[in-house]
């Protein structure tokens, strides 16, 4: 992992102020030392290094069969690795079966006990704990009032609705206080009104504990709204960590700039690059691309050009010949009420996405089908990558 | 027409002979063979039906709480049910665990090594407990070689409860199999999760989760044997009491047909209360739709 330093890199909702990973003197909480797992041959999780923070709201990120949930399961304890080691508060978790791991994980199927009030489904962990009858009780009324079930303590869960199962399962995991809250794939069966709404709940309600929170996703909406860190996996191993923005803006490689919203990618050879300008000769662009990118690159090697649809500018009106400027049709128009987003067609035949936020209601002249435009962007808007 | 089929197989399979037997444990006690009275004058129309009704009294029922055999019969055979019933549930319980634990291709096999005897004709499997029982039986050969018994265990208590334990295990098995076998795995997860060690996670949250099943199967086989006639008369030996004897005796030693209806519908109403719960719980579980 290449670690960017982009000045001007707008890092949107992160809490600035928070960011323990870059203080050299900060221990964390977990940390996984090239843990390595596999299930019959196959590798699961394949040298994992990472480190996760008291207080940090982190994301696993990945496609299915990435290893994200395996690599969560092996910090509860329901899975051993194979070699690596994974402590928790500087305490090694080898042979420490799930019941004695200070962490708690909501499940993706809840795993609500069926046979069980609500009440007793939250009370669950603290009896074990050995907490008293009336502390039980007034723990269990204030984890209701968190996720606002009060009124719902004596349902059974097939009496609830799948989100308010949802957060009995969240109540549930928390109401222990565990020193970390595991989330498996938590929003994932919800609707997605419903999904969003409790993406910032969870945000709030993490902040509120000061817990820390690890989610395990495959919707990298989530991830960019809950995360503070987002740790990008494939074929069990860590693409890329960063905050949300720097995962967006600055990924490390065509699989995360691709796996991470939308993105067009341009292949091209490096002419020149100083430590700040790289220009690239492409097939796509006749004036070439023109990058203020810090990497040096060597002269005549391939790299890609990652651009997001929404930082492609379409004009009708031909604008003066330069770099970073593309001519084509508008095969089609995607109309989302907040985002137009055109599919256009290069004259070389490649179809590129760019996305235009409708700030206003009424403009002079839309975009049509089949229109020539021309394409630009600012010489800020990619990212060169080298793999 | 075609809904009120299996409504007319009921009533001709079912609630006919429940009015024959009820009638005749009504009638008075006679020697022999049928007809008993009262009977109905059919020709004497409204009259005849009503001195028909009169005729019938509960004298044969009063006759079963006086006699003290009878008493002795019902609670007996309440005993023998209620005993073997919890045999079965200690026995069946850790198979139906196991069986639901392991992997596919071993269920498999235990399920069919569960299910196999019953293709093989009942009775020949209780003479086959005999052979095993008897004093000069492969069990007392099997303690001789290793220089144990001789035991004499045919004709005892001790063989009915095998009898009934060997006969009825499938029927206690097979519903605790079907409960476990659905339960989540995850749920376990969950408890471990919690603070939960297996064995407490087993006591909280499997044990209570299967207690569908611990009914269905208790039930299943609490009922038919308390009315249980082949398993006493042949292993039990000719001083066993139980229901079913009772009223084989009555039907075919004594001639004594009201007595043995009069007993019969005891034993049906005694049973008709854990029927009942047993139709609740299979409803529940079909509205639980697990």
């Amino acid at each position: 992992m290449t670690e960017r330093s982009r000045p001007r890199l707008n890092i949107g909702a992160v809490r600035s102020t928070f960011a323990p990973w870059a203080d050299p003197a900060a221990t964390p909480l977990v940390r996984f030392e090239n843990v390595v797992k596999r299930f019959d041959g196959e590798t699961a999780v394949d040298g994992v290094s990472l480190d996760i923070y008291q207080g940090e709201f982190f994301a696993l990120l990945g496609p299915s069969g990435c290893g994200k949930t395996t690599l969560m399961r092996l910090l509860a304890g329901f899975e051993t690795p194979d070699s690596g080691r994974v402590t928790l508060a500087g305490e090694d978790l080898a042979g420490k079966p799930p019941h004695r791991r200070p962490v708690n994980m909501m499940f993706q199927s809840y795993a609500l006990f069926p046979h069980l009030s609500v009440e007793r489904n939250i009370a669950f962990g603290l009896k074990q704990q050995g907490m008293a009858k009336d502390e039980i009780a007034s723990r269990v009324a204030e984890m209701l009032a968190l996720v606002r079930l009060d009124g719902l303590a004596r349902r059974k869960p097939h009496q609830l609705s799948g989100g308010q199962r949802q957060r009995v399962a969240l109540a549930r995991a928390i109401a222990p206080r565990p020193k970390m809250l595991l989330l498996d794939e938590p929003l994932a069966a919800l609707d997605k009104k419903l999904r969003e709404e409790t993406q910032f709940e969870l945000m709030a309600l993490q902040q509120q504990l000061g817990m820390t929170f690890l989610i395990v996703t495959h919707d990298q909406e989530e991830a960019m709204v809950t995360a503070d860190r987002i740790a990008v996996m494939r074929a069990g191993q860590i693409v890329q960590i960063g905050r949300p923005a720097d995962v967006y803006e600055a990924p490390n490689s065509r699989y995360v700039a691709d796996f991470i919203g939308d993105v067009n990618i341009f292949e091209g050879t490096a002419q020149f690059a100083d430590g700040t300008t790289v220009r690239m000769a492409s097939a796509e662009a006749p004036g070439g691309f023109d990058v203020i990118e810090d990497d040096l690159l060597e002269v005549g090697a391939t790299a890609w050009l990652a651009v997001r649809p929404e930082k492609i500018e379409v004009h009708l009106d031909e604008p003066p010949p330069g770099p970073n400027r593309m001519a084509g049709k508008i095969e089609d128009i995607g109309y989302l009420g907040d985002w137009t987003t055109y599919l256009v067609e290069l004259e070389s035949g490649r179809t590129i996405r760019a996305a235009r936020a409708n700030a206003k209601r009424f403009v002079d002249r839309p975009v049509d089908w089949d229109d020539k435009v021309w394409l630009t962007f600012a010489r800020d808007a990619g990212v060169v990558l080298t793999q | 027409m075609a809904a009120l089929a299996p409504f007319l197989w009921l009533c001709l399979f079912f609630l006919f002979p429940f009015l024959l037997v009820a009638k005749l444990s009504l009638s008075d006690t006679a020697l022999a063979i049928p007809p008993y009275t009262p009977r109905i004058d059919w020709s004497a129309g409204i009259a005849g039906l009503k001195t028909f009704f009169a005729g019938l009294d509960f004298e044969t029922y009063a006759r079963l709480t006086t006699d003290r055999l009878y008493v002795a019969a019902y609670l007996s055979s309440l005993k023998f049910a209620a005993i073997s019933t919890g045999i079965l549930l200690l026995l069946g319980y850790p198979l139906a665990y196991a069986m639901a634990r392991c992997t596919p291709a071993v269920r498999q096999a235990l399920l069919m090594a569960m299910i196999l005897p019953f293709w093989t004709s009942f009775l020949i499997r209780v003479y086959a407990l005999i052979g095993i029982l008897k004093p000069e039986g492969l069990l007392n050969a099997a303690l001789g070689f290793v220089g144990l018994g001789p035991v004499n265990v045919l004709n005892t208590e001790t063989a009915i409860y095998i009898g009934l334990v060997y006969a009825y295990l499938p029927f206690m098995v097979l519903p605790l199999y079907a409960v476990l076998e659905r339960q989540q795995h995850d749920l376990l997860e969950a408890a471990a999760d919690l603070g939960c060690t297996p064995f407490q996670a087993f006591w909280r949250v499997t044990f209570p989760l299967s207690l569908p099943g611990v009914a269905a199967g208790a039930l299943l086989c609490f009922i038919p044997m308390v009315g249980e006639f082949v398993i006493p008369d042949l292993l039990g030996g000719s001083s066993t009491l139980m229901l079913g004897k009772t009223i084989w005796t009555e039907f075919f030693a004594n001639r004594d047909w009201p007595a043995a209806s009069a007993v019969a519908i005891v034993l049906l109403f005694t049973l008709v209360v854990p029927i009942v719960l047993y139709q609740r719980q299979q409803a529940k579980l079909m509205e639980a739709g697990r």
